[in-house]
C-alpha cells in the first residue's frame, strides 16, 4: 500500500539557522516526484525530514506539518525508527555495508531488525528485491562475495534492492543517480518506472532530463536570495513545468537561463 | 644558474644535469669508512670515534660531490637523505642490540626445566628452579586487567562516539581520560594498596586482583583512545543507511558500526594489553612475590614476570649463587620480551583477519 505524503508550512532548521522555509506540497501515492534546483536550496532536507532523518544531524529540527496517509509525522510518541521501516532512503554515494556480503546487503534490513525467517523465504526477499533492483542477473552467481566489490553503479542497485527488500511504503532518493554512469543510470530510471507501479517515489536531482523522464510531479527549489533560506518556488505536473511554468525563475532554470 | 639558462646561445631551457653514478652512495661509503678507519688509527681513538668520523667524511664527502655534479637541490636531498637514514639507524641501535643481548644470553637460560618449575625450595640453592609460577601469575593478572579494562573502555568509547558527541559530559570524559594517561604507573599501584587496605583491613594486602586493578587502570585510557579513534572511522553515510533501513540506533551500533571497525578495535585492545603486560611497580606494591603458582586472585602474593626479574637482579650479587640468579633474569627477560611480542603478533593477524574484505 504506497502512501500519499501532506506537507504543511514546514520550515526546517539546523541549529539556529532556518535552512528552508514555508514548504507546501502534496505528493500522491504511487506517483513519482522529483525535486530539482540549483545547489544549497535545501532539496536534500526537505527531503530528508520526509523520514525524519534530519535530526539525525546533531542540532536539525523542523517546524511544521508532514502527514502520511493522514497521520502526522512530527506528532509527539511518532518513533523515528517505525517511520523509517516505512519510508526508505537512497542516497547519492552507494554504501554498501562493508562487513556485509551481496546477500546478507540485501537482508539487512531484515536482519537487523532482528526479524526472522527461514533459509527459502530470505532467499526469496534476496531474489525479488535483486530482480526489482535490475542487479540479479549480474550478481546471482556470486551472493556471497563482499557487497564492496561490486561497480559503482552496482553498488548503487544493491542499496536500492536493499531498500526495497523491508518493502517501505514510500522510497524516498537523494540524486541516486549523481555518481553513476550513464547506462546504470539508465537502468536506475528504469527502475523507478516498475517501482512506481507499487510504492510512492520522491527523487532529488540535479538532472533535469532525467526530472523529465521520471516523474509525474516536479517541484522547483531556489534560495529567495542569497543568504536566504531556500523554498519551494513551483510544484506542478512535470509536463507543466517543462513546458509552460507559472514562475519565471523555474522557466530560466529548466531552459538553462539561470542567474 | 639562472643567468645560465638564459642565456641567447643556449635558445631554450635545458632538461638535463649532470648525475651521480648510481653506485656513487656505496662508493662514498667505503671511500668514508676508510677514512674513518685511518684517522682513528692515527689518533688511537675507539671504534665510536671511528664510526662518528666515517659519518661525518660520508655526509659531507656527498654533499660536496653532489653539489659539484648535480648542483644544490639534488645535494641538499641527498644530504637530508643521508641524515634521516642515520636517525633511523641511531634509534634501532639500542632496540636492536637489547633484543639480540637478551635472545643471547637468556637463550641457553630457556629449557623445559625452566619453563615448567617453580622457584618452591630452589631459590636458596644454586641450581635448578624456574618461572612457571611467574608466567602464570603475569597471565592471570594481565587478563584480569584486560577483563576489567576492555568491557568499561569499549562502552566509554561508544558513549563518546555515537551518544555523547558534542555534549558536555563526553568533553569532561575525554579531559579525564587525557587526565588517566599521565597518571604514574607506581600511582595505580598505590591506589589499589590503598583500595585493599580500605576493603580488606590487612595492613599490606597482597593479591592478584588488585594487581588487575591497577593494571586496568593503566590500560583504561589507551583502550578507550584506541577504540574511540576506530569508532570515528566509521563513516557516518553507513549509519545513516542503517538508519534508513529503520533500524534502532543501538542495533546500528552492534550490527553495523562495531562490525566495521572490529579490527582496529581488536588491535588497539591488543597492544593496550601487551603495554601493561611489562608493568612493574604497581604489582611490586599489590601483587608482591611468591615462590610458586598462585591461581587465587583473591588470597595472597601472585608471582609474575617483571617483579620476578626485580626481585631475582637484587640476588646477582650473591658470592656463590649469582650468576644462577643472572641466568633466571636473562631468561625471564626474554620470556617477557616474548609474551610481549607475541601479543603485537596476534594484534596485527587479527587485525588483518577481520580487516572488511573488499575483493571480488
Amino acid at each position: 500500500m504506497a502512501k500519499s505524503i501532506e506537507v504543511d508550512n514546514l520550515d526546517i532548521y539546523y541549529g539556529d539557522f532556518l535552512a528552508v522555509e514555508n514548504v507546501n506540497v502534496h505528493i500522491k501515492a504511487k506517483s513519482v516526484t522529483a525535486f530539482i534546483g540549483p545547489s544549497g536550496c535545501g532539496k536534500s532536507t526537505v527531503l530528508r525530514s520526509l523520514n525524519r532523518m534530519h535530526e539525525v544531524i546533531p542540532g536539525a529540527r523542523v517546524s511544521g506539518n508532514v502527514r502520511v496517509d493522514g497521520q502526522a509525522l512530527y506528532a509527539p510518541g511518532v518513533d523515528p525508527v517505525a517511520v523509517r521501516r516505512q519510508i526508505g532512503m537512497v542516497f547519492q554515494r552507494p554504501n554498501p555495508f562493508p562487513t556485509m556480503s551481496i546477500y546478507e546487503n540485501v537482508l539487512a534490513g531484515n536482519r537487523l531488525n532482528a526479524k526472522r525467517m527461514g533459509k527459502s523465504e530470505a532467499d526469496d526477499i534476496v531474489e525479488r528485491s535483486l530482480r526489482g533492483a535490475n542487479l540479479w542477473n549480474e550478481v546471482k552467481d556470486r551472493l556471497g562475495k563482499p557487497g564492496m566489490g561490486l561497480s559503482g553503479g552496482q553498488q548503487q542497485r544493491l542499496c536500492i534492492a536493499r531498500a526495497i527488500a523491508v518493502e517501505p511504503e514510500v522510497l524516498l532518493m537523494d540524486e541516486p543517480c549523481s555518481a553513476l554512469d550513464p547506462i546504470s543510470t539508465s537502468a536506475v530510471e528504469d527502475l523507478i518506472h516498475e517501482l512506481k507501479s507499487e510504492y510512492t517515489i520522491v527523487i532529488v536531482t540535479h538532472n533535469m532530463q532525467q526530472a523529465a523522464r521520471v516523474s509525474d510531479d516536479t517541484g522547483f527549489f531556489n534560495l529567495k536570495a542569497v543568504g536566504e533560506p531556500g523554498q519551494l518556488v513551483e510544484f506542478n505536473p512535470t509536463t507543466k513545468v517543462f513546458s509552460n511554468p507559472d514562475n519565471e525563475a523555474t522557466e530560466a532554470y529548466v531552459s538553462g537561463r539561470f542567474g | 644558474m639562472a643567468l645560465q639558462t638564459q642565456a641567447p646561445t643556449s635558445g631554450s631551457m635545458s632538461i638535463t644535469a649532470g648525475q651521480l653514478p648510481r653506485t656513487a652512495t656505496p662508493m662514498v661509503a667505503v671511500f668514508a669508512a676508510a677514512i674513518g678507519v685511518v684517522a682513528g688509527l692515527l689518533l688511537g681513538s675507539g671504534i665510536a670515534m671511528m664510526v662518528f668520523i666515517a659519518w661525518l667524511v660520508f655526509t659531507l664527502g656527498l654533499f660536496v660531490w653532489s653539489r659539484t655534479v648535480e648542483g644544490s637541490r639534488k645535494a641538499k636531498d641527498r644530504t637530508i637523505n643521508a641524515v634521516v637514514w642515520s636517525a633511523f639507524v641511531l634509534a634501532m641501535i639500542p632496540l636492536v642490540s637489547l633484543v639480540v643481548t637478551v635472545v643471547v644470553k637468556g637463550g641457553p637460560v630457556l629449557s623445559p626445566g625452566f619453563l615448567s618449575r617453580d622457584m618452591t625450595g630452589f631459590a636458596a640453592l644454586g641450581q635448578g628452579g624456574g618461572i612457571y609460577h611467574a608466567i602464570m601469575g603475569t597471565i592471570m593478572v594481565t587478563a584480569l586487567a584486560a577483563i576489567i579494562a576492555v568491557p568499561i573502555g569499549i562502552f566509554t568509547a561508544i558513549y563518546l562516539v555515537e551518544y555523547g558527541a558534542g555534549k558536555p559530559l563526553a568533553k569532561v570524559i575525554t579531559f579525564l581520560v587525557d587526565v588517566m594517561t599521565g597518571i604514574p604507573s607506581i600511582v595505580a599501584g598505590l591506589f589499589a594498596v590503598s583500595l585493599f587496605i580500605a576493603v580488606s583491613d590487612e595492613p599490606l594486602p597482597r593479591l592478584g586482583i588488585g594487581g588487575g586493578i591497577a593494571l586496568s587502570l593503566l590500560m583504561l585510557p589507551t583502550v578507550i583512545r584506541s577504540v574511540e579513534e576506530m569508532l570515528k572511522l566509521v563513516p557516518n553515510d553507513l549509519r545513516e543507511a542503517s538508519y534508513a533501513l529503520g533500524v534502532p540506533k543501538w542495533r546500528t551500533i552492534v550490527k553495523v558500526v562495531l562490525p566495521t571497525s572490529v579490527a582496529g578495535i581488536v588491535t588497539g585492545v591488543t597492544l593496550a594489553i601487551a603495554r601493561v603486560a611489562g608493568e612493574t611497580a604497581p604489582l611490586l606494591l599489590i601483587c608482591g612475590t611468591f615462590p610458586s603458582a598462585n591461581w587465587n586472585p583473591f588470597n595472597g602474593a601472585v608471582q609474575t614476570l617483571p617483579v620476578y626479574i626485580y626481585t631475582s637482579l637484587s640476588q646477582t650479587s650473591h658470592a656463590k649463587y649469582g650468576d644462577i640468579w643472572t641466568d633466571r633474569v636473562w631468561g625471564a627477560a626474554l620470556v617477557l620480551i616474548i609474551i610481549v611480542m607475541a601479543l603485537n603478533l596476534i594484534a596485527r593477524i587479527i587485525g588483518n583477519v577481520f580487516a572488511p574484505k573488499t575483493g571480488r
